[in-house]
């Protein structure tokens, strides 16, 4: 396999950057978001440059490697701190370096009047440092320290306002449901390693065929829980929504486009696991099909333009995890749905980040109205995106969830009709909320709060937002046209061509049919939400209502774990209280009245201590002379 | 009939230097001025210790039993631990080398007019650096003694100058003296003991020589209950020495009475002498009949270990719970003089050395911390000091921490090595006993670290002197030793693998 010596820079650049801009503290105030974007853009660099290396390779030698040291050497547990680099890493690599360079670049503006400027540039290259490290990393082991590194940087950033009590409680969530997440994911190592006796990519890939279908379910099945957790998939969704806490280019950056897609990528990975079990993969399907629904109905009811969004994001995630569980045939597009919607997601964010810019951080929808002449840019570039997430041909969209769904109808028999039908109706309902979404912010009666300028923004903010939307536009076909992506990551997630299987029905069937369904939800919305009150009507309907409440996924929640939880810690505290301290104390006691009667000997008399030193020689003497006799 | 003796003067030299620097210290003393005494008893002492380790240093490998007649054995061993108690005897002469600790005119009575005399006309006790040379020649012989006689002498040289330092310090002089008694009569006693043991070895076996003791078991006729006594009371002349439960008693008293320096320098480098002279003597003599005293040295092992930690725990006073701590650590040790394999041995020889630096240092701290009338060790008045002084507390944070064996320390190197011998030995009781200990008695060290860093400074408190340079040196090279040695072990680690052997 061939190596390069530039993967490290990838890491150890924007690590290095971070770790300046933290420790130079208010020094860096001047200069530091300028350097930290720099430091992005020549990441950007250096994965154009592998890309078109590894372009001029033939398809079977294109992944490259490169070891940095031993990391841990214990008995037979051997893992070297090594990165590859290969067809899917390196869309991973692009689309975070690339629209990770963008949102830093709309960042200076955007962040412009804060004060801690620095230390959030410093969070989001400590973010795609971690990020880099987790798509580069080439065994499990490494993977998770990259995982858990874009879980601290997510937090840190959720919390960026941690000043707010809201938003930490927001950061704290997150952190909390991810936790949960990465012990699917320690426990799916700790299984590799005992299974495999190793935890490396090419070890596991070459010990999976051999292995028990229970310890491939059961590999499965954490690995599932560990990309539910970092995908916001159900049922660890919770989070998601709550994250929007954190400034808006995070929300684009990290709770869009990249991080959240960590979980598609850990799948997409680990093909080999789930290629050899079909539970494993039956498990990704649901958890796929339930979330790509629940996103969307959540995505109905709300007014706040970043949790819409996020309820957005989370569905799509559905859809991409619906793709990677249908075998062989899914991973390509769930690629290919994760990098459009890296595209359009992250651009709609930016416009979501550019309206609250001009409306005095204005979140609810409700609010607005009748924006689309004071900021065309941001409309148009808005516009782009929403008619790519529709999946209108010919934006980016239509190229990747057509694809899907009807992967998803091919799935054969009973299964394939839920999935394909549940892919279906998330596609109407989300041409419902994303309609209601623009219809209610761009187009419609000014709703503003009194004294609101609504304004475009600088081109430091539009620039990003213009080529995000061009990605929206164009990314779809680019990536499809002769199956390119397909074949790209032949090699890797071993993705077959459609044709092989017999088809429920053919595939412009499924774009006609795809297509009406969301003009009927498009329309729908219109109609509905031409006029809105700018206060939310309270005489809703249940299903209205429960939507609002995320689907009472809270109220689960805090009855389920949260206060059986703190029940159960309370019970601990008592008994660490009162049994162990308890049984520590009596001990501590116990030695301090024996130290007390000690001192008593100890009277300062010469006799005293003559005679306790004639005492312990006579019973010395007595006890040799017995033993040896 | 008397046959002329013959000596290779070469190998007995680190000795004879450190003797004659002794001798030229009393010169020093009846033909130099009070004023110019000091520095010149400062440059005697520890030109004479660099020189007997650099004349050792050429000597390391000259193994020999033959070196006075068969009356010193000079091997790995004895020339290691010979280089330890040089070692720390000069960082100990430069914590004594500070004017402070020393009462002017000893023999003045406390508060008298000839004493506010001698301390106006400026004048100092300078007869400590040629007593403390001539403790060391003791200290040194002790070690490398391979006949009862030598063992007897050495013993002698090494305690009679302790005795008359012990009372020699500045303030709180009734105590000093009351200590320096205590210390001479208990001594004196043990000594008796000592010598009444090797009386009754003489009898059992007809022989002074440690070697032929030793092999006397096998063939000899002798009854063995004159072994036995023999052996115990020999013993327990050694165990004296080093604090070992129920001969500990004098140890805190004396610690505490005697000048802190003085009670460093005796805390470090007599504990190692007499550790030497034992373990030559388990590991030579009574190596064959070791089923006799095993059962009761393991005893005496855990009894100290057990009872010096709890004694420890409601001290107090530093210089107490230091004097504890050492009684502490004879426990310690003697698992490794129960352990009988190269690897005890080995791990003893590390264990000293560890010990005796970290308890210099930690001595050396002592001196410094004070208010208006000298040296505070009421460990209530040291609340809070790390604000005031934070290098000082977390030096002395480091090396309480390496009493207590945590690990990055050298006390965790040592305890480990020798638990790991004492378990190999198949003497597992002693380690439970010892790893338990270990739990109670790093009570008592974090108590004092919890008093440093956590709790308020009363508003009577004290202060840190500004240490003069060499105090400084003496307190950063035990530091530095003691962080070297935790973390980068493989260096004594090799070395006392090469030096622990034993010539009979």
């Amino acid at each position: 396999m061939r190596t390069s010596s530039l993967l490290v820079y990838l890491i150890a650049l924007p690590l290095f950057s971070s770790a300046l801009l933290l420790l130079l503290g208010r020094i860096a105030d001047k200069w530091g978001h300028i350097l930290a974007t720099l430091i992005t853009a020549s990441t950007f660099v250096i994965g154009v440059y592998e890309f078109m290396k590894m372009h001029s390779q033939p398809s079977g030698s294109r992944a490259v490697t490169q070891k940095l040291f031993d990391w841990i050497s214990v008995g037979t547990l051997k893992v070297d701190a090594a990165l590859l680099l290969d067809q899917l890493s390196i869309c991973f690599v692009l689309l975070i370096t690339g629209v990770g360079t963008l949102i830093h670049i709309y960042s200076i503006a955007y962040m412009s009047h804060d004060k801690d400027r620095r230390r959030f540039f410093a969070f989001l290259n400590l973010f795609i440092a971690a990020m880099l490290l987790l798509v580069l990393g080439d065994s499990y082991l490494n993977l998770y320290v990259g995982w858990e590194g874009v879980g601290l940087a997510s937090y840190l950033l959720i919390g960026f306002w941690n000043h707010n009590p809201t938003y930490a409680v927001a950061s704290k969530k997150a952190f909390v449901a991810n936790r949960v997440g990465d012990l699917g994911l320690s426990l799916a190592i700790m299984i590799c390693f005992a299974q495999f006796g190793t935890v490396s990519f090419a070890g596991v890939k070459a010990g999976a065929h051999g292995a028990s279908s229970a310890a491939l379910a059961g590999i499965g099945a954490m690995l599932l829980l560990a990309a539910c957790g970092k995908s916001a998939q159900f049922p660890l969704q919770s989070w998601l929504g709550d994250a929007m806490a954190g400034p808006t280019p995070v929300s684009a950056l990290i709770h869009a486009a990249t991080m959240v897609t960590a979980g598609v990528y850990l799948i997409s990975r680990s093909n080999f696991i789930f290629d050899a079990s079909s539970t494993a993969r039956l498990l990704v399907v649901i958890v796929g099909a339930i979330t790509l629904l629940f996103g969307a109905i959540i995505g109905t009811a709300k007014d706040d333009i970043k949790k819409a969004l996020a309820a957005s994001t989370m569905s799509q995630i559905g859809y991409m995890i619906l793709a990677t569980g249908l075998g062989p045939v899914g991973y390509a597009f769930a690629i290919l749905h994760l990098l459009t919607h890296g595209f359009f997601k992250a651009g709609m964010f930016l416009g979501a980040g550019s309206v609250m810019h001009g409306m005095d951080d204005e979140v609810n929808m409700r609010k607005y109205g009748g924006l689309a002449k004071l900021m065309p840019i941001t409309a148009v570039t808005f516009g782009l995106g929403y008619l790519a997430i529709l999946g209108v041909p010919p934006f980016a969209g239509f190229y990747s969830k057509d694809k899907i769904i009807e992967t998803a109808f091919n799935a054969g028999g009973i299964k394939g009709i839920l999935l394909g039908g549940a892919a279906l109706l998330g596609a109407a309902i989300t041409a419902f909320y994303m309609t209601r979404l623009m219809v209610m912010t761009f187009i419609g009666a000014k709703r503003w709060k009194a004294g609101s300028h609504p304004h475009e923004s600088p081109l430091l903010m539009t620039l990003p937002m213009i080529l995000l939307a061009v990605g929206s536009v164009a990314s779809g076909f680019l990536l499809s046209y002769g199956s390119a992506l397909v074949h790209w990551l032949q090699p890797v997630v071993n993705s077959q061509s459609m044709e092989e299987g017999k088809p429920l029905m053919p595939a412009l069937t499924v774009s006609l049919l795809a297509l009406g369904v969301v003009v009927l939800g498009a329309f729908f919305a219109i109609t509905k939400y031409r006029s809105v009150s700018d206060l939310a009507p309270e005489d809703v309907s249940i299903f209205t209502k429960a939507a609002r409440k995320d689907l009472y996924q809270d109220l689960l929640n805090d009855k389920v774990f949260v206060e059986p939880g703190t029940l159960l810690t309370a019970g601990l505290v008592k008994t660490d209280d009162r049994v162990i301290d308890g049984f520590v104390r009596f001990v501590g006691n116990f030695l301090a009245a024996t130290s007390d009667v000690l001192r008593k000997v100890q009277n300062g008399f010469v006799r005293s201590y003559a005679l306790l030193m004639l005492a312990g020689l006579v019973i010395t003497v007595i006890a040799v002379w017995v033993i040896g006799a | 009939m008397f046959t002329m003796p013959t000596l290779n003067y070469a190998q007995l030299a680190p000795i004879l230097i450190v003797l004659g620097g002794a001798l030229l210290g009393v010169l020093v003393e009846a033909f130099f001025g009070s004023k110019r005494r000091g520095p010149i008893q400062i440059t005697l002492s520890l030109g004479t210790l660099v020189i007997s380790f650099a004349w050792l240093l050429r000597i390391r490998n000259d193994i020999s039993a033959t070196a006075a007649m068969g009356s010193v054995a000079t091997d790995g061993f004895g020339i290691f631990l010979q280089g330890t108690i040089l070692v720390l005897a000069f960082l100990a002469v430069l914590l004594i080398a500070d004017n402070d600790h020393f009462a002017p005119a000893v023999s003045a009575l406390p508060g008298s007019e000839e004493e506010a005399a001698a301390i106006s006309s400026g004048s100092r006790t300078t007869e400590v650096f040629p007593l403390t040379l001539f403790a060391v020649a003791g200290m040194m012989l002790f070690p490398i003694a391979s006949d009862f006689i030598t063992l007897f002498v050495a013993l002698e040289v090494l305690s009679l100058p302790l005795y008359i330092m012990t009372g020699l310090s500045r303030r709180r002089r009734l105590m000093s003296q009351e200590a320096a008694l205590k210390y001479f009569l208990l001594g004196a006693y043990s000594s008796a003991f000592f010598l009444f043991g090797i009386a009754f070895l003489y009898g059992y076996s007809g022989t002074l020589s440690l070697t032929d003791v030793g092999t006397a078991n096998i063939f000899s006729a002798g009854s063995p209950v004159f072994l036995y006594i023999g052996m115990v009371f020999l013993t327990i002349g050694l165990l004296f020495k080093v604090g070992a439960v129920p001969f500990h008693s004098w140890t805190p008293d004396v610690y505490q009475g005697a000048p802190t320096p003085i009670t460093g320098f005796m805390a470090a480098c007599t504990k190692i002498a007499a550790f030497g002279a034992l373990l030559r003597i388990f590991y030579g003599a009574f190596f064959l009949m070791q089923y006799s005293w095993k059962p009761f040295l393991t005893t005496i092992a855990i009894i100290t270990m057990v009872l010096g930690s709890i004694a420890a725990m409601t001290q107090r006073d530093i210089k107490r719970t230091l004097a504890y701590s050492s009684i502490t650590h004879a426990g310690f040790l003697l698992a490794g003089v129960v352990a009988l394999n190269k690897a005890g041995l080995a791990a003893s020889m590390f264990y000293l050395v560890a010990y005796g630096f970290a308890t210099v240092g930690a001595f050396g701290i002592v001196t410094l911390v004070r208010d208006s009338s000298g040296e505070v060790t009421d460990l209530s008045k040291w609340a809070g000091l790390a604000k005031k002084s934070p290098l000082v507390s977390v030096a002395m944070a480091l090396f309480l921490l390496s009493f207590g064996g945590v690990p990055m320390t050298s006390g965790f190197i040592s305890k480990f090595s020798i638990f790991t011998a004492a378990y190999q030995s198949g003497n597992i009781a002693i380690v439970v006993v010892g790893v338990l200990s270990s739990a109670i008695a790093l009570f008592f060290y974090l108590r004092v670290v919890l008093t440093l860093f956590f709790q308020e400074a009363p508003t009577d408190g004290v202060s840190v002197v500004i240490p003069s340079i060499m105090t400084r040196i003496a307190i950063g090279i035990c530091a530095v030793m003691t962080l070297l040695l935790g973390v980068y072990p493989s260096l004594l680690l090799n070395l006392v693998d090469t030096m622990s052997t034993l010539v009979h």
